[in-house]
């Protein structure tokens, strides 16, 4: 769009026509303050604090509501523009409680900062102010009626971002109020946007409400441990007995891919980080039962059962299960632990995506992958299978509000009628497990339409779009979706194996299309990418050529190893001598018969006792992903920081605990993880990079041409070697310490002997639960009671 | 049913049918009634706007906006159907005027709506009556079936190969809704809330589509301006203020009602000669022109034309015709709460100056009138009102802070009579204040 020239307070400003007046004088640093405006939510003109005095116009004028215009000439700064913000700010206080030493938002409230900076200390009214009941809404959502200003934040959020429609505004004057749409409670996801787009303390979180003052917590930028979408949120973090405690979670930091979004399990499902039956002490069975002991004995322990597998029995009689929570550095270091140590190649994890077959498939493809961003700004969108809402919220997010602000076309094909049909300009509902005989139709293989079903109509009247595409035809669709330009193909995991290359064959046949598999966990990817397979190494380089690694690490065992399956069959067989299980419960995940395990030696490190513990003969105590440093890659293949929040006693890094085993095992640490020469001494590294303490240590360290990689509880000497040698790792480690997200470019290669699409098991969580860490979550277990409770009749919640 | 008043120095156009039973068709098409339409649609749109321009027709909802001009904002091309409105959500205190025109001449308005569509190149329009109007509903929908039955609406009205629809739409009870744009909003099923503007309705309107939305008496106006012709039109009032007003005389009257008067009718001889004055005796305290929203005269203020722009130069406005005449025996403190606890009670709570400013001004007002009030009261009400004037998201707040304005600069001493525990000077000893 051409430019537009104006001049704020005697600065010229040139932006793009269609600029609101309110953005242009951000783009030179010029603040016009408001409460109702937010980017990417509609226009509400409602809080009238951004008012400024355009040249020829008699009136004040709406900064967020204007839209600059050539020669525009504004003055945002003149007594007669602070009188105006003044008097609104005097306005909002006269019926606002002065609660601010008590209230959650208080030290980060705006309407608090508004008054500091227009000064409104003078009360100017004698009458008491309108009161009204504080409200509980749900489990985590409450409202201090009196603190709201109406800005219609959450109204909008809700409704505008989320599409769920949850709020709305009842009576009016005075008495306008903020309600939700259904009696007194809120039927929604849940996500919690309305507290955190809440300027002021009315709208508060019943994880957090009156537990801290903001001041006194530290802010740690992380990524979120559940899902594979891997949102940015911040925790705040404060000391307790146990070492600290995680008690809010948030997104004030909208840098991340996730912008201003969080879901329920972002914001809240941290809370399994400080249950009191989390294990604090290794655990070794004696007598049948597991006792507690040291972490001396524990590894001392489990070096020599493990050397005594692996000397005895061969590398073949262990086996070892890996985790999708684990970082990549982890991942990595466990399967060259699991390879280089161990001997073995027995390594697998639960598998949830098809990853490898789409690195076979995108062979000589380079950058056919998409980003999370990308799904925001692609002008066309398709999705297979899967329900985003449920099990992927911030791709849903995406997607929806890509829809909404850049009028981008989504098709959506699902055997379910899914929420995202609201924003599709065609929706194809096909039978349940013919997902990839659709893929196989759209590659062109006419005779797969058999048995696709009936085709529906989008919903009508949803948008125009819908309406238009009632009639679309199975042939009509498929032509529809292959016009489209850089359309980016979002598959679930009900897509596998070959069918995933008929996708690709289909993407190669639309101009700049890229593809997007969604898997379940946090750093499902991850694992997938650093090689938890018993015959793919990282960067699914396959086994029986392992080249580079097996010169880097001086032999890998050249003969594909078991998959999870075969490893308990060859348990059962009493020929699995020894289990190593890394953040993982494959006994209960897969049902698996805890008395195959039986004959071996079994390890697991977890957080909690869990169906996998049970019959493990040591189990060791991990800390999660909020308590250790290191990075995750998303389902997209978005490379990130994992920062530490702080240490609880008691627990130990996966990192850390496979160094020790290997250590204890005999093995060369300094070549399993390339640290500092010549030291062992650990510098604060461990305690990870939000530690300031740290930081500064490793400046000083660089500073003086020193190797800050002094420990080998490091994982950024791991994440050395991974960027060296995965293919698509080669990224800016400058934009990823600096907090960004780097999209790693998913290298082609050559499909492993052994990938077998029915290995893939989808984790089937909803938006409430996950069968990892959410069911430790008190939170998410709140909220998914009340939820199943039948809904009372009862009083309308506004007056 | 109000009693009709009458006076010789009426005009009457827009009245000439009251009384005279033209609710019933027959009688309206006796009485010229759908002559104007038929004309009209011989004419062309351009020929209608400009007719309609040249007769000096100004909005007569308040704002006196020139009606032709407005109607000549509508694109000629549109992507989506344009519609007419007909604004019946008559509200502001003081004013009881398109409640006659429904009442006794239903089909003019349906006339109107239509002449405006032909103006514009719409097919459709909406009457919307205020809520409280319920009874005059049922008159407006029978008026619109008995339209439909002859085929003056529907399909190929009179013949003309020209479609033309109506419907009816009953308000909820609020004044703010006769805000145009939240009109709209309320007529789409929403909250009555207004819109943020640009874009205008003549361009984004009713259902995204261009609009023209007029007052009942502007659109019951417009076929007299057909058959009568522009230039008789123009000259019934001074220059740029075309015609003739229903002008609502109330309060302190000997014969209060609705007269209809050529615009610039003298303020003091419609209260003393057509009103017939103030009844026993009493003298003249002050006069509020033009509804409850325009700034109070003073009795030395009153020697002016109710046209547009005199009032406006008298520093108040000639707003919707709604004359609210004060004796001497009338306390402004008690006006002015009375005032406010209608603004107060009717805002839309959107924004904050208006949601916020209202309330206090109400509770501050109540304390005052009470014997509460403290000196700085009345400086904080008019420094109040005027952090709210021109700063609210639509002129609610203005009507709210303009009234507040002009009593406490121009009655400051009945202020400061009620200061310091003295009882209102108005109100009998020991009676219960009751607004």
């Amino acid at each position: 769009m051409a430019d537009v020239n104006i001049t704020v307070d005697g600065k010229k400003v040139t932006a793009p026509a269609g600029t609101l007046l309110i953005e242009a004088c951000k783009s030179v640093g010029i603040e016009v303050p408001s409460f109702c405006y937010y980017p990417n939510l509609s226009l509400q003109g409602a809080c009238r604090m951004c008012l400024v005095k355009i040249e020829k116009m008699p009136k004040l004028q709406t900064a967020c509501t204007t839209v600059i215009g050539e020669g525009m000439i504004v003055t945002t700064d003149s007594d007669e523009v602070h009188q105006a913000r003044k008097g609104m700010v005097e306005l909002l206080l006269g019926n606002h409680p002065l609660d601010c030493p008590v209230c959650d938002a208080g030290g980060e409230c705006e309407l608090q900062d508004m008054t500091f900076s227009y000064g409104a200390a003078e009360s100017k009214y004698m009458e008491p102010k309108n009161h009204k009941e504080e409200q509980q809404w749900s489990p985590v959502v409450y409202f201090d009626r009196p603190r709201c200003i109406l800005c219609y934040r959450c109204v909008r959020v809700c409704g505008e971002g989320m599409d769920v429609w949850a709020l709305g505004v009842q009576n009016r004057g005075v008495g306008s109020i903020i309600a939700p749409n259904k009696e007194d409670h809120l039927e929604c996801e849940e996500c919690g946007m309305c507290i955190d787009i809440c300027p002021v303390g009315a709208l508060t979180s019943g994880a957090y409400r009156y537990k801290t003052r903001p001041w006194e917590m530290t802010h740690v930028g992380t990524t979120c441990t559940h899902c594979a979408d891997g949102c940015k949120t911040t925790l705040g973090v404060r000391r307790s007995e146990s070492g600290m405690e995680i008690v809010r979670g948030d997104n004030r930091d909208k840098s991340g891919i996730n912008g201003d979004f969080l879901c329920i399990k972002g914001r809240y499902a941290f809370d399994f980080a400080n249950r009191e039956d989390r294990l604090t002490q290794p655990l070794i069975r004696k007598d049948g039962q597991l006792a507690p002991s040291t972490w001396e004995e524990a590894f001392e322990l489990i070096g020599k059962r493990f050397r005594e597998a692996r000397e005895q029995h061969g590398g073949q009689a262990i086996g070892v299960v890996g985790s999708n929570r684990t970082t990549n550095e982890e991942n990595y270091l466990l399967q060259k632990f699991a390879r280089v140590v161990l001997q073995t190649n027995n390594i697998d994890h639960h598998r949830t995506a098809d990853f490898p077959a789409l690195a076979a498939a995108l062979k000589g493809k380079p950058g056919s992958t998409a980003s999370m961003r990308d799904v925001f700004h692609a002008p066309a969108i398709l999705l297979i299978g899967n329900d985003p809402t449920e099990q992927h919220p911030l791709l849903a997010w995406q997607i929806r509000n890509n829809v909404r602000l850049h009028r981008a076309k989504l098709y959506v094909v699902n055997s379910a009628d899914i929420k995202l049909r609201r924003q599709a300009a065609a929706f194809l509902q096909i039978p349940a497990g013919t997902e990839g005989r659709f893929a196989a139709f759209l590659a062109g293989d006419d005779s797969a339409a058999e048995g696709l079903g009936p085709v529906a109509g989008a919903n009508a009247g949803e948008s125009p779009a819908a309406t238009q595409n009632q009639q679309t035809t199975l042939g009509g669709f498929r032509e529809q979706v292959r016009g489209e330009q850089n359309l980016v193909i979002i598959f679930g995991a009900e897509i596998r194996g070959g069918d995933i290359a008929s996708l690709v064959k289909f993407g190669s046949g639309v101009a700049g299309a890229k593809l997007l598999c969604l898997a379940d966990y946090a750093n499902s990817r991850g694992a997938a990418d650093m090689g938890l397979y018993p015959d793919l190494l990282p960067g699914y380089h396959p086994i029986t050529d392992s080249g580079k690694f097996h010169e880097e690490w001086g032999g890998v065992p050249q003969a594909p190893g078991l998959t999870l399956p075969e490893m308990v069959e060859s348990a059962r067989s009493g020929k699995l001598k020894a289990l190593y299980v890394v953040g993982a419960n494959p006994v209960g995940r897969f049902a698996i018969d805890p008395f195959v395990f039986s004959q071996s030696f079994v390890v697991v490190q977890d957080m909690f006792l869990t169906e996998t513990t049970a019959l493990a003969d040591v189990v060791l105590p991990a800390a999660n992903a909020y308590e250790k440093s290191g990075t995750f890659t998303n389902t997209c293949g978005d490379l990130q920081l994992v920062k530490k929040a702080g240490e609880v006693s008691g627990s130990k890094s996966d990192f850390e605990m496979i160094v020790r085993i290997a250590d204890a095992m005999g093995a060369d640490v300094h070549k399993l993880v390339p640290f500092g020469r010549g030291t062992t001494a650990d510098m604060g590294q461990s305690r990870g990079a939000q530690s300031g303490e740290a930081d500064r240590h490793a400046v000083w360290l660089e500073a003086h041409g020193l190797e800050p990689k002094m420990s080998p509880f490091d994982p950024t000497a791991i994440l050395d070697e991974i960027q060296r040698l995965v293919p698509g790792y080669e990224v800016s480690r400058l934009n990823l310490v600096a907090g960004s997200d780097q999209h790693t470019a998913l290298v082609g290669i050559a499909t492993g002997a052994a990938q077998d699409p029915k290995l893939i098991a989808p984790a089937t969580d909803n938006l409430f639960s996950s069968g990892t860490l959410g069911r430790y979550s008190r939170t998410l277990n709140s909220v998914m009671e009340n939820h199943s409770r039948q809904p009372v009749e009862s009083e309308v919640a506004a007056d | 049913m109000a009693d009709l008043v009458s006076h010789p120095d009426e005009v009457k156009v827009v009245s000439r049918r009251f009384g005279m039973g033209a609710t019933n068709l027959d009688r309206y098409l006796e009485m010229d009634g759908y002559k104007a339409v038929q004309k009209a649609l011989g004419m062309g749109a351009e020929a209608i706007v400009n007719e309609v321009k040249n007769s000096g027709l100004r909005g007569r909802g308040g704002a006196g906006f020139s009606t032709g001009l407005k109607w000549s904002f509508v694109p000629k091309q549109a992507p989506k159907p344009k519609y007419v409105l007909c604004n019946g959500d008559e509200s502001e205190p003081g004013t009881c005027k398109d409640r006659l025109i429904f009442e006794h001449d239903p089909h003019a308005v349906i006339e109107g709506v239509i002449i405006a569509g032909l103006a514009v190149g719409s097919h459709t329009g909406y009457i919307y009556v205020r809520g409280e109007y319920r009874y005059l509903l049922d008159i407006m929908q029978k008026a619109i079936a008995d339209a439909y039955a002859r085929g003056f609406l529907g399909k190929n009205i009179f013949g003309s190969g020209c479609d033309f629809d109506i419907y009816w739409h009953g308000g909820a009870g609020a004044y703010e809704v006769g805000e145009e744009s939240a009109l709209m909003e309320s007529l789409e099923g929403k909250r009555g809330i207004p819109r943020i503007r640009p874009p205008f309705p003549a361009v984004v309107g009713l259902w995204g589509g261009p609009t023209v939305i007029n007052n009942a008496e502007t659109l019951a106006s417009v076929p007299h301006i057909i058959l009568g012709g522009a230039e008789w039109y123009a000259n019934l009032g001074p220059p740029k203020n075309g015609g003739t007003r229903l002008f609502c005389l109330s309060g302190h009257l000997k014969r209060p009602g609705v007269y209809e008067l050529p615009m610039g009718y003298n303020l003091r001889k419609m209260i003393f000669e057509v009103a017939g004055g103030i009844p026993s005796g009493r003298a003249l305290k002050a006069v509020v022109p033009g509804g409850s929203s325009t700034p109070v005269l003073k009795s030395d203020e009153i020697d002016i034309g109710m046209d547009f722009d005199s009032v406006a130069k008298a520093g108040s406005m000639l707003g919707s015709g709604g004359v609210v005449v004060l004796d001497e025996t009338t306390c402004i403190v008690k006006f002015a709460l009375r005032t406010m606890k209608f603004y107060q009670h009717e805002s839309c709570g959107w924004c904050i100056p208006c949601r916020e400013g209202t309330d206090w001004l109400k509770k501050t007002l109540i304390r005052f009138h009470s014997g509460g009030g403290v000196k700085k009261d009345i400086d904080n009400m008019y420094y109040l009102s005027e952090n709210m004037l021109g700063r609210t998201f639509c002129p609610l707040g203005d009507a709210a802070a303009m009234p507040t304005m002009a009593f406490i600069k121009k009655f400051r001493q009945e202020f400061e009579d009620h200061l310091d525990g003295k009882p209102c000077p108005f109100e009998k000893a020991g009676a219960a204040v009751m607004v």
